[in-house]
């Protein structure tokens, strides 16, 4: 079932290995997550458009991959790279198995490769390009210049290749409940490459939620009178989104409700007039220490993040509310003087630790604050 | 929030001795609390009985006491110390049960002090059972169908209401003790009775049966503003029904999907907050419906455990000693993560990059009597883990780490498959302590894994990977050496196979496997373990071996040593050899050398990453010894203080041109060997009990009359006594070769004469290669004949004749010139008659040495070590003189409630797993307070049952009188009893138990009698009366079974227990 594979990095290492799922070749920054479970919600978040995800947790497909748990209906990674993949899955809720699951969606992963060693390149050099292919379609060197060619995602817009076409609505809750919603404070959600988890939170916390085209107006925004404004994570370089910055600073004028959440934070504090970076390597994994400035407390978090926004850059109306304690970086802003507030990591997890879905609570009691208004 | 301010100084409760359920795990935690805590600046006292401890080391604390670890000798501590708090958590169930006791005492609220890391109300509210249940109900989360019992009664209108079978499990027990699987009526009211009897509470919980529900583990840190994280997830290989102590266990969970693990995350946060374990290290555990997911909890320890000590060494986050910081005030983002060099906070969650794999080890072999069965009350003694960078690969380094003639997953049916289907069948309904194998001999046997998963519900993640690793062996029995090339011997290497298994499977030696394997250039590289799965770079040198492109060791060009530790616990090879290692280590340091430790014991104290300049966590087997060798090169290896396991490799090690420091390997074998030993003894004219070696039976018979019974007989090469037993005549002789043990010519017999009531002493030396000295004479309790681990002895001697203890040191230095011995060098002798002879030599640290160096206040093995670099005895100032005025008692700590059918007898097989320090102005008070310590209470008053052989009879004389002036009444077997009454003393004689009733064991139960001397001799006479010892250990009745001992409690019992003095080790021997 597997094929001689390899991985070309730009800084021309390779990595021989076994490849699985799809037959083909993909590029994509090569990024590693240390979480040690949830790969099929890791696969399928949109975020990871144009992204190869090197997994540090041993073994993966362990428990297959079953009808849940998806992000998004897509996987949206070029590619995967595993130590050990298991081809029998083990668990009682798995429908197949990944290497199925991949065939269907036409992505390749690759195995038998020392991520340990791979991670500690990536560390040190920070995200490189890089190709998966099998080698009965391209040699090495091939690769490695695939591999050089690929533009990289500095100034690439891909929340607008991932958004929803046409708008829908979404009423969902959270697993295993999945309560359909009641509450029914109209919330726009802009879709930049959102993962489902956001939306059944969401969906619990102010009910019913509209979600839009990345690109929709402000003004075809506000014919669906909207009572908060929610603004996803998604892929890619938040800067050429000037659309979505344009539309963000309109709804900060009528003072609606707003939360953004990774991608959506950068916009968010874009529109504010904060400008952004991109990481070494970013954050990526389940494990990540953030402090809540006001009140000193430690929640760990879920992390996947190439671009951070310049805590330095901040102007005087957006004040920092979180900071990570791995490398001090900025994870969250809250306008001083507007109901808007966003977070860099995912509060909605899925995968990784939840303590912080406080955050959506926050957010419930602005948009009903706004709707008493 | 900074560190509190209120408090000055924390008295730290100890485990105590070894037992099973509560190993030397508690030695690591102290010692990292201690440590901790200390450097922190407050005022550390610290009370444990076991001498044999890290943490009892003068160092580490500022008040050290080695007293009982009982509520009235802690409140004499508090009175003396008046400490502002007390750290409960570090000491496992024993320092937990003791903080209540205090408090139920009203000796805190009396002295002012209070509990940190833990209060009364979280503890009540985890250990006892009801409240647990009421208390997980409140926040809505299910916990097992169950009812709570006080009485039979109560338990039989529970078990209607569950079914069978059904969980018994008595309330503040330590590894589960009394509890049990019930699946009838009978069976159900033997573990209850039994369980109600244990339970200091007399409480029950009775649960549905969850047998074959996946198990798992979280290992959570709580601070004081309340941030949580998980240090670890652990899914244990064998499912619900194995106490997860006897489970094979792997970390981090594998079988959970995010979803699963997130609602398993929450829940165990949500348990520590209802709980109320404000700060610290817990443990909660769960059990998963493999079916569909439904999930409870099971159970949760509000302290440190040995699943912390696991998961502390599995990702390399020193879960104690953050507990320990946490305890007093301050939060998780104030503490830095070490391993990372503190780049990183302690408030994270370690992400690793690699599977450890934990399995336990068994001393079923040393319980004849007791059924070798899996259950939910622990049996284990002792664990091993290995890591590796898969499943595979950790595993068979764990199997390969098990020193039990493993090399990897070998097939352990002895005849053909079919011929076996029904011992396979029942070892994988009824686990037992070898079902890993019988599972892969059904795999190969093709039984599938369908069936063999309905048998065992073992989860098929690890059935798949178990099938692999066994089709991958099918495959290699088809082929030669030649055949392999390096890529396929690097993917078996990948996969974790062991030179010798492959070697095996293909039909050569390790040896030549080894060479063709270092030809190709197929080594082992090194990682590191570094908490965060390699987003951060970390100069902590924990390693591991794995097979790969990358090696992180990076050896330093330091001068340095290899310390090889001692391997999983086991009886007659437990932490005394870790704590010898770990203090060759530390004199290494101090010499200027880097030390280096090998070892794969996760409960210790050497794998702890900050003992050694450089840790690696691995088997000891030669093959990874020499790989590390050859990584490092290190100037010379240390294996004169892991106990056999360092030792076993001695031979190989000196031939691959090693230079093993200390002691010539060939003395080693010249005290071994029976004849050259004989040689030995024979050239410095001293003496031995009268001996032969035999190959047959016939040979044994014959040598047998030559030395005339009762002879000691044991297989050659073995330590703590195993299978070893005093025969009386022939008749018992052939028995026992028959039945309990092989002889053939590579595998002989030994026949000592017994020499019948000697006094044995234990001497340990030091040497520098030219200054021998004597480190103490230990002078034990019990007569030769008992096995020297499970008597108690006395340092120093409290009966031995000055001129006899100088014959002894002369002979001991004497031998230690001929052996040339550089280091340690312990010798055991029996003295009869004041004849002094030789038992054994064993040129290497021995059991005793850590309680000798608490006495003498100097640690025998840092002296040792550095005089094998060359640093002279008197450069080091050596003196082994004992504080003045003072006894050290070292009382043994038995199993023997762990194994309901066993005969609570002592014998030449050592069967002990810890011991206990006890000290005093005289023998009497040190004896007393050691049996204190061990847990035994000394009856004061009341009644003494004697029942004595004949050639005991005549020490009758000299007992009567104490047994008389101590007040107690007399009753007494019929010979016995006569006997008595002929010295005129007033006795009531009482059936023995084949007599008739109302017989002794009627008295026992009925609380009638309050002491038991009962001595018996001949495997009848043994067998008719192990009720009676069984029953006095059932009901907590002192029960000796030696003369020897009996005068010691008439010694023990002249003093009061309110005269007992309480001095630290600081004052004993800094005055």
């Amino acid at each position: 079932m597997s094929f001689p594979t390899i991985l070309a990095l730009e800084d021309g290492s390779i990595f021989y290995g076994e490849g699985f799922g799809e037959e083909k070749i993909d590029v994509g920054e090569l990024v590693f997550n240390t979480s040690i479970t949830g790969y099929q919600e890791i696969i399928t978040d949109p975020s990871y458009k144009k992204q190869i995800i090197t997994f540090t947790h041993p073994h993966i497909g362990n428990t297959g991959i079953n009808d849940e748990d998806n992000e998004s209906s897509l996987i949206h990674a070029s590619g995967l790279v595993i130590n050990k993949h298991c081809a029998k899955p083990s668990n009682w809720r798995s429908t197949k198995t990944l290497d199925k699951f991949l065939r269907e969606q036409e992505v390749i992963a690759i195995s038998e490769i020392n991520t340990r060693k791979l991670t500690s390149i990536l560390r040190d050099k920070g995200s490189l390009n890089s190709c998966i292919a099998p080698l009965s379609k391209l040699t090495a060197e091939e690769a490695i210049l695939k591999a050089k060619d690929f533009s990289g995602l500095k100034g690439m817009d891909l929340a607008k290749v991932v958004s929803v076409k046409e708008k829908y609505i979404w009423n969902e809750g959270v697993w295993p409940a999945n309560n359909i919603a009641i509450k029914n404070h109209p919330v726009v959600a802009f879709d930049f490459g959102i993962k489902n988890n956001i939306l059944r939170l969401l969906s619990d916390h102010v009910g019913k939620i509209i979600v839009v085209n990345a690109e929709t107006s402000f003004e075809e925004v506000m014919k669906l009178s909207p009572k908060g404004i929610f603004l996803s994570n998604g892929p890619g370089d938040p800067e050429p989104c000037t659309y979505a910055i344009d539309n963000i600073r309109k709804f900060l004028e009528i003072n609606l409700p707003i939360f953004g959440i990774c991608l959506g934070h950068q916009l968010l504090a874009l529109a504010g007039g904060a400008s952004t970076y991109k990481m070494k390597f970013g954050h990526h994994g389940a494990n990540h220490p953030v402090q809540d400035l006001k009140t000193k407390e430690v929640f760990i978090t879920s992390q996947n993040h190439g671009f951070a926004v310049d805590e330095k850059t901040l102007p005087a109306n957006i004040s920092a509310s979180h900071v990570s304690l791995f490398d001090q970086s900025l994870q969250g802003i809250e306008f001083t003087d507007k109901p808007a507030f966003s977070f860099q990591g995912h509060p909605e997890a899925s995968p990784g630790p939840q303590e912080i879905q406080t955050l959506f609570k926050k957010f419930q009691s602005m948009v009903e604050e706004y709707a008493k208004t | 929030m900074p560190r509190r301010k209120d408090i000055k100084s924390i008295l730290i409760i100890g485990a105590g001795p070894i037992i099973i359920g509560q190993a030397c795990e508690f030695d690591y935690s102290g010692a990292q609390a201690c440590k901790a805590l200390k450097e922190e600046g407050f005022r550390v006292i610290l009370v444990n009985s076991n001498p044999a401890t890290i943490m009892t080391d003068p160092l580490m604390a500022d008040a050290t006491y080695i007293e009982p670890i009982h509520w009235e000798a802690v409140e004499k501590i508090i009175e003396k110390e008046k400490p502002d708090a007390i750290l409960p958590t570090m000491g496992g169930q024993t320092a937990l049960n003791t903080a209540l006791s205090l408090d139920k005492h009203g000796v805190l609220k009396k002295h002012g002090v209070i509990l940190i890391g833990a209060n009364r109300e979280a503890i009540d509210k985890a250990e006892d059972r009801q409240l647990f249940d009421e208390t997980m109900q409140a926040i809505g989360i299910e916990t097992p169908n169950s009812g709570i019992a006080h009485s039979m009664e109560d338990a039989m209108e529970v078990q209607k209401r569950i079914g069978f079978p059904c969980i018994i499990r008595p309330s503040f027990t330590m590894g589960g003790t009394g509890g049990g699987i019930a699946y009838n009526i009978d069976e159900f009211e033997a573990i209850c009775k039994k369980g109600l009897e244990l339970s200091p509470t007399n409480e029950l919980l009775i649960d549905e049966s969850l047998i074959g529900w996946k198990e798992f583990e979280m290992e959570v840190v709580r601070d004081c503003k309340d941030n949580c994280i998980i240090v670890c997830s652990i899914e244990n290989l064998d499912p619900m029904g194995v106490h997860t102590g006897d489970s094979i266990t792997i970390a981090p969970a594998q079988t959970l999907t995010d979803k699963e693990y997130q609602i398993m995350r929450n829940a165990s946060f949500k348990i520590l907050r209802e709980i109320g374990v404000d700060t610290g290290g817990s443990n909660v555990q769960f059990a998963i419906n493999p079916d569909n997911g439904k999930m409870v909890v099971i159970e949760m320890n509000p302290r440190v455990s040995r699943s912390s000590a696991l998961a502390s060494k599995a990702t390399g986050f020193p879960i104690a000693k953050v507990a320990a910081l946490l305890s007093v005030g301050y939060t998780l983002d104030e503490l830095k993560n070490d391993i990372t060099g503190g780049l990183t906070p302690a408030s994270f969650e370690p992400s690793i990059d690699y599977i450890v794999t934990k399995i336990p080890k068994f001393a079923f072999e040393k319980f004849p009597q007791a059924e070798p069965k899996l259950t939910t009350q622990m049996k284990s003694v002792g664990e091993v883990m290995a890591i590796g960078s898969n499943f595979q690969e950790s595993l068979q380094k764990a199997l390969a780490s098990m020193e039990e003639d493993l090399n990897g997953l070998n097939s352990i049916v002895e005849k053909s498959y079919a011929e076996c289907k029904e011992e396979i069948l029942y070892q994988l309904t009824f686990p037992g302590p070898k079902r890993l194998f019988y599972v892969c001999d059904a795999i190969r046997a093709g039984w599938g894994l369908d069936k063999i998963y309905e048998l065992t519900k073992i989860d098929y993640w690890f059935l798949d990977q178990l099938e692999e690793i066994l089709n991958i062996e099918k495959f290699l029995q088809d082929t030669k050496l030649s055949d392999l090339d390096h890529e396929a011997i690097y993917s078996l290497k990948k996969k974790g196979f062991t030179d010798s298994r492959i070697a095996e499977l293909i039909n050569t030696t390790e040896s030549d496997f080894r060479h063709v394997r270092k030809e190709l250039n197929i080594l082992p590289v090194y990682r590191r373990v570094d908490t965060c799965a390699a987003e951060f770079a970390t100069s902590t040198c924990y390693m591991y071996s794995t097979y790969a492109d990358q090696c992180e060791s990076n050896p330093t060009s330091n001068k340095k040593i290899l310390v090889l530790g001692s391997g999983p616990n086991r009886i007659g090879q437990g932490i005394e050899f870790d704590y010898c290692c770990v203090h060759a280590s530390l004199a290494m340091q101090e010499e200027g050398y880097e030390s280096i430790m090998v070892n794969c014991n996760p409960e210790t104290v050497s794998t702890d990453y900050d003992v050694s300049n450089r840790l690696y966590f691995e088997p000891i087997t030669a093959e990874k010894i020499l790989d590390i060798i050859d990584n490092e090169k290190p100037e010379g290896v240390i294996i004169q203080f892991g106990g056999q396991t360092p030792l076993k490799l001695a031979d190989i090690l000196s031939e691959r041109g090693v230079k093993i420091l200390g002691t010539d390997v060939d003395a080693i074998d010249r005290s071994e060997d029976r004849e050259r030993f004989q040689e030995l003894i024979q050239k410095l004219d001293l003496k031995q009990p009268a001996n032969a070696t035999v190959k047959n039976i016939s040979e044994a018979m014959i040598e047998a009359e030559k030395i005339g019974f009762p002879i000691v007989v044991r297989p050659s090469y073995v330590l703590g006594g195993r299978a070893m037993q005093l025969v009386h005549n022939l008749n018992e002789l052939e028995l026992y070769l028959n039945e309990a043990v092989e002889v053939s010519n590579s595998k002989p017999i030994l026949l000592d004469s017994y020499l019948t009531d000697a006094v044995e002493v234990d001497v340990d030396v030091v040497s520098d290669g030219i200054d021998i000295q004597v480190g103490g004479i230990l002078q034990h309790i019990e007569q030769a004949g008992i096995h020297s681990g499970d008597s108690a002895c006395s340092l120093p001697p409290y009966s031995l004749s000055e001129e006899i203890q100088k014959e002894i040191c002369d002979q001991s230095i004497k031998i230690g010139k001929e052996l040339d011995i550089l280091g340690l060098m312990n010798i055991q002798f029996a003295v009869k008659d004041d004849v002094v002879y030789i038992i054994e030599v064993n040129p290497r640290a021995s059991r005793t040495v850590p309680f000798i160096s608490k006495a003498i206040g100097n640690s025998l093995v840092k002296v040792a070590s550095k005089a094998m670099i060359g640093n002279t005895l008197a450069n080091q100032k050596f003196s082994s003189a004992l504080p003045d005025d003072l006894y050290f008692v070292k009382e043994a700590v038995l199993p023997f409630d762990k194994f309901p059918l066993v005969d609570p007898i002592l014998g030449p097989e050592m069967k002990s797993t810890g011991e206990v320090m006890g000290i005093g102005i005289n023998f009497g008070e040190a004896y007393a307070k050691a049996q204190k310590g061990a847990n035994k209470i000394l009856p004061r008053s009341g009644t003494v049952f004697i029942s004595v052989k004949d050639s005991d009879k005549k020490y009758l004389d000299d007992l009567l009188p104490l047994i008389q002036k101590n007040g107690f009444e007399m009753v007494a077997t019929g010979g016995t009893a006569s006997y008595i009454s002929g010295l005129n003393y007033k006795v009531k004689k009482i059936n023995k138990v084949l007599e008739g009733r109302p017989h002794t064991v009627d008295s026992l139960l009925n609380k009638e009698i309050d002491l038991v001397i009962n001595t018996t001799e001949g495997a009848q006479s043994i067998k008719d009366s192990a009720a009676i010892r069984r029953t006095a250990l059932q009901n907590k009745i002192f029960c000796t079974t030696t003369m020897f001992g009996a005068f010691a409690i008439m010694q023990a019992l002249n003093g009061k227990e309110v005269d007992w003095s309480y001095k630290t080790l600081q004052e004993l021997h800094n005055s």
